[in-house]
């Protein structure tokens, strides 16, 4: 049978068991859509591209499967560039579908034309423009093939118009893809030999988990390991939820604002076995002081990660799960166990760590932002999918909402794209119906997505967006607080709109409370208030992120602000 | 010692594709390396392009580049080629006047450097030589002293000699 460029593309699509594109038409994809009309897969019209990105970003990392975008040449494209970025740092598989003007126009300053493929080529994991029909089936099953296999991360595909206008013989049509990209570790068995003799060496081993962990889907395996041996566990701000924070072995999250006994217990540990982690710098902070007494054993499917920027003992480039699983299997044949005694010190001392500086935070008349966090967790029962903007929002929302399971905490972690969360919730909500989904915003963030806000109401997405609301660009300020002598450069966001108005504007209920005990109330009415709701929080305007460390300082270097800043050797 | 810049050279085999050149440079740019040669034909498959590329950089800096390369998925292998272990040759065409005093220094020069005359106008020839660095470095000098116009130079090829 005679088939289109679209009819094929939908095809393809199928094949992946694509359920939702996020999208917004234009002149470049007109056919694409018109045949969408006929198809049966599910399209959520967003109110910019980058809403779409970074919601099919946000629907990958709950669901664990590929996010899909649709977007037009030009300026649909170039939208979009934010969100793969973000999507390219932080791992996340995602297929961009791009327009492209016809291709014998390509290259002549068309109408809505831009080399999207040239500028996405550093950050996305591989990208194709489509030159014929013939290559386009193949193309995009290997887009979703490459976004998935291993280190996942944006695939770009850029359709020109005649492509997707033009017919071809379609029966015998098949694709063989090459093999994923994922061939085992040779001699995982012997590296992890050499890892376990290390182990039971370890008088003060830690493990650290990272987003690899989430998106290795072994969050499972990891837990039972150091169950197993009673090792005591942190993570990255990428591998919340991996770990359980109720589990009496999670250490805190570590990193510039990671918690006291995080950053205590990396700082002094012996052993340190890093899964899924890239040692970036917000979590090492000055990497010659990282670790400094730690054989490190580092697990990752990334050889570029390894070795990259701490240098490690035993590297072993694997998939997570047959690493630990080899681990564990190692184990139970030569029934090993671990020195009991000096690891029961060690995790008491770092229980001791715990109960000397927990994460804490001054009450006052304000609403403090870590409250409303608290009283979320409590409400939702920890159990809520939350979505973060960036700054201190998302470090907030990181300390306090402590997450118990993975793919629960929907992070901006690489590049720090403010206006991530309320597109990112949304993805959320498509691929978890059922779920209850929080964007925990900031004032400032918020704004640059506000416009979502109708994707919310046009498919009566049930987000709950809970705003903290500082009336300033809240990490800026901090940094202009404590680095540059409270010069407030351009960070004052006194003026912005009444966002229970501007909720309404759009049909959303809106709530606001300005006093502490309103919070409680609020947020349960906010989150038992069937459909979406705005909830605005007038948190205390210069209130800190702490612990703080530095950049450039070592972990064990973090300030506590006004009574307990303190440099601690 | 591992902080020492000095000219290492990769082999890059890659698919032959419009856009993989683009990508091995971006690579390089976007991490900061600098590419100081590099030259790319197809080898006896058509569908697969050999590159070989020299950057003046550190043994710390090579190993993360070829991480790098080999993580792009258009890339099929990409190794280091050690100097002891490979041989490194380039080549120049130059174009040089024809004059009567020049012609016998010219023909000295060819001789001794095993050059070609690879074209011949009324008043100009083109040379073309081979050799590694440091031996077109000097024969470029020695050209420029007999007026020559005009050069091309291809970048670094380089091949791993076989067993001892």
């Amino acid at each position: 049978m005679q088939q289109t460029g679209s009819q094929i593309l939908f095809r393809a699509l199928k094949e992946e068991n694509v359920d939702t594109l996020f999208g917004y038409p234009g002149g470049c994809v007109m056919d694409i859509y018109d045949e969408l009309f006929r198809q049966d897969i599910r399209h959520i019209l967003v109110r910019h591209e980058q809403g779409a990105i970074h919601a099919a970003d946000g629907y990958a990392r709950v669901s664990g499967r590929v996010g899909v975008c649709l977007v037009t040449s030009g300026p649909g494209a170039t939208n979009t560039v934010t969100g793969i970025a973000n999507a390219y740092m932080d791992s996340i598989p995602v297929v961009v579908l791009t327009g492209q003007v016809p291709t014998a126009m390509i290259g002549n300053d068309g109408f809505q034309e831009v080399d999207i493929t040239g500028i996405t080529r550093t950050c996305t994991k591989h990208n194709f423009l489509v030159r014929q029909i013939g290559d386009l089936h193949r193309t995009i099953r290997e887009a979703f093939q490459i976004a998935r296999s291993g280190r996942p991360g944006p695939v770009l595909v850029d359709l020109p118009k005649d492509v997707i206008q033009s017919v071809m013989e379609t029966d015998l049509l098949t694709t063989t893809l090459p093999p994923g990209e994922e061939p085992p570790c040779p001699d995982l068995e012997g590296l992890c030999s050499e890892a376990l003799k290390l182990l039971l060496a370890a008088k003060q081993p830690l493990i650290i988990v990272g987003g690899g962990v989430i998106l290795g889907k072994a969050s499972e395996i990891c837990r039972s390991f150091a169950r197993k041996f009673q090792i005591p566990v942190v993570s990255t701000l990428m591998g919340l939820g991996a770990f359980p924070a109720s589990d009496p072995l999670w250490s805190g999250m570590l990193g510039m604002h990671g918690a006291y006994s995080a950053n205590m217990a990396v700082s002094h540990c012996d052993l340190l076995i890093a899964v899924g982690v890239r040692f970036d710098d917000r979590a090492t902070s000055k990497v010659s002081a990282f670790a400094p007494h730690a054989k490190i054993i580092h697990i990752d499917i990334d050889p570029v990660s390894i070795d990259k920027i701490i240098r490690t003992d035993i590297s072993i480039i694997s998939h997570c799960t047959p690493a630990i699983e080899t681990l564990h299997r190692l184990v139970n044949e030569q029934r090993l166990t671990l020195p009991e005694q000096p690891i029961r010190a060690w995790r008491n001392r770092i229980h001791q760590w715990k109960a000397e500086m927990p994460l804490s935070y001054c009450r006052n008349q304000n609403i403090k932002p870590q409250y409303v966090i608290e009283k979320l967790h409590q409400l939702t029962g920890g159990r809520a999918i939350v979505a973060t903007e960036v700054g201190q929002n998302q470090m907030w929302a990181a300390q306090f909402y402590r997450f118990d399971e993975p793919n629960a905490f929907l992070t901006s972690g690489g590049l720090g794209a403010m206006g991530f969360g309320l597109p990112a919730a949304i993805g959320a909500q498509v691929a978890c119906p059922d779920r209850l989904v929080v964007d925990v915003a900031g004032d400032g963030s918020l704004q640059m997505n506000i416009q979502e806000f109708g994707t919310i109401v046009h498919y009566g997405l049930p987000v709950k967006v809970v705003i903290l609301n500082n009336q300033y660009l809240g990490m800026i300020r901090q940094w202009q607080e404590l680095f540059y002598g409270r010069r407030y450069s351009q960070s004052d966001m006194t003026q912005a709109p009444d966002f229970v108005k501007l909720a309404e504007a759009y049909g959303i209920k809106g709530l606001r409370a300005t006093k502490p005990a309103e919070v409680k109330r609020v947020l349960k009415e906010g989150l038992e208030t069937p459909g979406p709701v705005v909830m605005d929080f007038h948190v205390e305007p210069e209130e800190n992120v702490f612990p703080m460390v530095k950049p450039g300082t070592p972990l064990t270097e973090m300030a506590f602000g006004n009574s307990r800043a303190r440099a601690v050797a | 010692m591992p902080t020492q810049l000095k000219e290492r050279a990769i082999s890059v085999i890659v698919n032959n594709r419009p856009d993989v050149l683009a990508r091995i440079a971006g690579t390089f740019s976007a991490r900061g390396f600098n590419i100081e040669s590099i030259s790319a034909n197809i080898t006896r498959n058509p569908a697969v392009t050999k590159i070989i590329i020299t950057t003046l950089t550190t043994q710390d800096t090579i190993a993360k580049v070829i991480k790098q390369l080999n993580r792009l998925v258009d890339v099929l292998e990409a190794r280091r080629l050690r100097r002891p272990d490979s041989v490194q040759r380039e080549m120049v065409l130059a174009r040089v006047p024809l004059t009567g005093e020049r012609q016998a220094a010219l023909r000295e020069l060819v001789d001794t450097r095993g050059g070609k005359v690879v074209n011949e106008e009324s008043d100009s020839v083109i040379l073309e030589f081979t050799g590694d660095k440091d031996e077109l470095e000097e024969t470029l000098t020695r050209l420029e002293l007999l007026g020559m116009e005009d050069f091309s130079r291809t970048g670094v090829i380089a091949l791993e000699r076989g067993k001892p």
